[in-house]
């Protein structure tokens, strides 16, 4: 096996005296769907967010261990973060447009980074929706409000904002968790479509959809990482009681 | 209580909602008495000679051009003066900082800054502007001094505004690699905007309506100012001084017409241009 996009070592994560991850070691690897799954409060969306620094934001936590991206600790002091999440993209759980465009929404990204020129940011709008299949629904209306989408178009056009900045890996925490099952199974389409290219990492918002789109799944209780394998292993034969009792539905 | 409490919900409904109708009313016929009240002293006086002319005879005729004129200089350069500074001390605030001593006695200051009567700003205006840095009795050392007097304004609107900008917005744009900066200029201060300009616009209001402030640091010359280091009468300290000293009521009610009709246009014009705006941007 190639090396792993992720290398998660011994990893614990605090919020004030709060331990939200307790030594948690997991390898995330490159081109296939990882999944993050468990019961509420686990720390699969904690662990998500420490994959692209999103959690900085918050006051008062506290890091140990290590997270190495292509081999590089993405903690340590040189790190350029903003440049960090722009190769790691983030879906949120609710779809958030920002109250622009959808054209502006989806050159976000690029246009912070200095790209100006509308023909290019055309092309890559267009290539980002085609990525996130809203591009026939959304071609002749590129200048509306984004808010002005469905919700699962919305979604979708938060899936094509991320894709614009052309990340390689794309974290998405519960990104279904609002839509209906049609808009559901479309994005879930999408991401099968997208492995390809890129590393993607979702925290799934039930159990089937886990087992239906895990290549790798990992299972977190209550801060602990139970037991991680290949999804189709996982989900038939699980080793651990917990693991097993939660997929079968026993609690959670 | 107890009282009450025996009382149908119904019936005290209607009360409290025909108590509250009664305050609005009242609230909105005072406003319109006093708008009323000036005007029907004022506009028949209004012409434009009245706008375009000099004074003559300390005021008792000709025209208020040069307290347009002063007013307008005055105002502007309060607000360029204090906007930038009070919204980026918003922005410290708000986004650049966590709570701390520091914050703490920043939101104290203003708190403090914006309960003083305007006097004392004047006063402090005169002994640091107008005497201590030389600049004498000014438009400059007016609108600095009244650029001090609105800072507080400015800064709690604005804070208040971008705080109801929703911290997802925040974390979808850091997400999406911004810096700190761009996320403030391109999430955070268009969706304050319209907040901000109500601070702005309300410290407008005050740097175009304030007196006492003003005649110790502007001055009262009844001349057209020159250049912003010389003195000048703004309508406000105009009116003052006609009513105070009696010297013409007629001018005096007509420059009250004038303020007045000022301040409206200020508001209506910004509210027109903010309504645009705000509908350019966002939903359905």
């Amino acid at each position: 096996m190639d090396r792993p996009k992720f290398e998660i070592r011994d990893l614990s994560y605090y919020y004030g005296s709060n331990r939200a991850l307790h030594r948690v070691s997991l390898e995330i690897p490159a081109n296939a769907i990882t999944v993050l799954f468990g019961p509420a409060g686990g720390g699969k969306t904690t662990l998500l967010r420490l994959l692209n620094r999103l959690n900085d934001l918050v006051p008062g936590t506290r890091l140990e261990g290590r997270i190495l991206l292509d081999g590089k600790d993405i903690y340590s002091p040189d790190v350029d973060v903003p440049a960090l999440r722009r190769r790691v993209g983030m879906v949120f759980a609710l779809p958030l447009p920002l109250p622009m465009s959808i054209l502006e929404n989806v050159t976000y990204g690029p246009r912070l980074s200095g790209l100006k020129n509308s023909k290019r940011l055309l092309e890559i709008a267009e290539k980002a929706l085609r990525g996130a299949a809203l591009w026939d629904e959304v071609r002749d209306r590129l200048h509306e409000p984004a808010l002005s989408l469905s919700g699962g178009q919305q979604q979708r056009l938060c899936l094509a904002r991320v894709l614009a900045l052309e990340p390689e890996v794309i974290l998405l925490d519960e990104p279904t968790s609002g839509l209906d099952p049609i808009s559901t199974a479309k994005v879930e389409e999408s991401l099968k479509a997208l492995k390809k290219n890129y590393t993607i990492v979702i925290v799934p918002h039930s159990v089937q959809q886990a087992a239906r789109l895990a290549d790798v799944a990992a299972f977190l209780l209550m801060g602990e990482l139970v037991e991680y394998g290949p999804g189709p292993r996982l989900f038939t034969r699980p080793q651990d009681k917990r693991t097993e009792d939660y997929i079968t539905g026993r609690f959670g | 209580m107890r009282r009450l409490r025996r009382l149908n919900p119904r019936t005290v409904d209607r009360l409290v909602g025909g108590l509250i109708w009664a305050a609005a009313v009242a609230t909105l016929l005072i406003l319109l008495f006093v708008i009323v009240y000036v005007s029907a002293n004022g506009f028949p006086r209004l012409s434009w000679g009245f706008l375009t002319g000099k004074p003559q005879n300390m005021g008792r005729a000709g025209g208020i051009w040069p307290m347009i004129v002063s007013t307008a200089a005055i105002s502007a350069m309060a607000v360029l003066i204090a906007t930038p500074v009070g919204v980026a001390t918003a922005i410290y605030l708000t986004e650049y900082t966590r709570e701390s001593l520091l914050t703490r006695a920043i939101r104290f200051g203003t708190e403090a800054l914006a309960g003083i009567p305007s006097i004392i700003f004047g006063l402090f205006g005169f002994v640091f502007f107008v005497v201590y840095l030389g600049l004498g009795w000014s438009l400059l050392s007016g609108a600095l001094t009244l650029s001090l007097m609105i800072l507080p304004t400015i800064v709690r609107t604005s804070e208040e505004a971008i705080l109801t900008v929703p911290r997802a917005y925040r974390e979808v744009s850091f997400s999406l690699g911004a810096s700190r900066w761009q996320m403030v200029t391109t999430v955070v201060l268009p969706g304050a905007l319209p907040g901000i300009t109500t601070g702005v616009v309300l410290g407008l209001g005050r740097t175009v309506s304030e007196t006492a402030a003003v005649i110790l640091t502007a001055g009262s010359a009844l001349h057209l100012p020159r250049s912003i280091f010389a003195p000048g009468r703004t309508m406000a300290v105009h009116f003052y001084i006609l009513a105070r000293e009696g010297l013409s009521d007629n001018m005096a009610w007509a420059t009250g017409a004038v303020l007045l009709l000022s301040i409206l246009l200020i508001n209506v014009v910004i509210n027109r241009a903010l309504v645009a705006l705000v509908r350019r941007r966002a939903v359905r």
